[in-house]
């Protein structure tokens, strides 16, 4: 089983994409995570430049996304919502909507920041944009708050935290399954 | 005996061109309807079995199908299809119907009511009968939680669904 793993955060030594490194130190045997690191590389979005196919970039994040049997999403929270790289993507990704590669696909969100609330909003936010996009949203609510202090030099050295990925990763595999069951 | 308190006895099947089914839910100030074009109901001696396919919900928006078919509503590609079994009750040309209604693999009781028409024998000699039925089911209740809250604060769409079908069935050969 194969699992994209996307952090809303660009920044090299982000918590965000420490915890994702994590998850995959959390995957069981037979399931790949693959961490995309093309964020950045994705253009702003302008109905003018969505063609088919669209930008190079685009289209591969389009490919990643439908080989994939899940896609675990960690966002950090900015002014109480998602990044906009990451909204950004999604808004290419979402393209055209009744076809788009996020359709049906089971998705996880977590979410981290600083203070003590863990960015609940901004993985509320994820969840929102995610299910509109016809995402099949699993029940996962992970926020890591005071990220900073379970996190050492870009390693997690919070069991509780390990733990609550495993937890969020399994949730997640078993959304995926019955998909897999099918095929 | 009057022709509307016969008895449909016998197997009746819906004729899909002189049937409708569909919705109507209030979304902000006016109210959304729908219709399902893919759909059978049978009447066996008193028995009414019906189904819809999920997929075929035609609304005049394909990014709005879209959002009706994915997880968040119907959740089309694991519960393609709707269905509902039930006996009808006949009161003159008033019919109510008690039965159960599955959507997402969620069943609950429903009762239909409205009205019954014949049999009739129509211009081509095949014995028809008339349901129309309506009900009204709390979306929330088969996991279609979707909201977006208006400006007012108010929910811009409503829990209440109410489901119609206008049905014509057409006796079988026995």
């Amino acid at each position: 089983m194969r699992v994209l793993a996307i952090s809303g955060s660009l920044r090299r030594d982000s918590n965000t994409t420490a915890l994702l490194r994590a998850l995959r130190e959390e995957a069981p045997a037979g399931v790949e995570i693959e961490i995309w690191n093309g964020l950045k590389d994705i253009p702003p979005y302008d109905g003018d430049d969505d063609v088919v196919p669209g930008p190079a970039t685009v289209e591969a994040f389009r490919a990643l996304v439908r080989e994939a049997d899940a896609v675990f999403l960690a966002t950090p929270e900015y002014n109480s919502s998602i990044p906009g790289a990451l909204k950004n993507a999604l808004d290419w990704a979402s393209r055209p909507l009744a076809t788009n590669a996020f359709r049906n696909k089971p998705v996880a969100v977590i979410a981290s920041s600083a203070g003590a609330f863990g960015g609940v909003w901004a993985a509320a936010e994820l969840r929102k944009v995610l299910g509109a996009m016809g995402a099949r949203v699993t029940e996962v609510e992970l926020a890591v708050g005071h990220a900073h202090d379970k996190l050492d030099a870009g390693r997690l050295t919070d069991d509780g935290v390990r733990e609550a990925l495993a937890e969020a990763l399994e949730t997640l595999l078993a959304e995926a399954a019955p998909a897999l069951a099918a095929a | 005996m009057s022709t509307t308190e016969q008895q449909a006895t016998g197997t009746f099947l819906a004729d899909p061109v002189h049937s409708h089914v569909g919705f109507e839910v209030p979304y902000a100030v006016a109210t959304f309807s729908g219709e399902v074009t893919d759909f059978t109901a049978t009447l066996a001696d008193g028995h009414l079995e019906g189904s819809a396919k999920i997929e075929s919900i035609t609304l005049r928006d394909e990014s709005l199908s879209a959002h009706v078919l994915s997880p968040e509503f119907f959740d089309a590609e694991r519960h393609p299809v709707l269905t509902f079994s039930g006996d009808v009750v006949r009161d003159g040309d008033r019919a109510t119907v008690e039965g159960e209604i599955t959507m997402k693999g969620i069943t609950r009781p429903a009762t239909l009511v409205g009205t019954i028409v014949g049999p009739t024998v129509d211009h081509f000699g095949a014995t028809r009968v008339g349901l129309k039925l309506e009900t009204v089911v709390d979306r929330t209740a088969f996991d279609m939680k979707w909201n977006m809250p208006l400006p007012n604060g108010e929910p811009a769409l409503a829990n209440e669904v109410t489901l119609k079908a206008d049905l014509t069935l057409v006796a079988q050969e026995a």
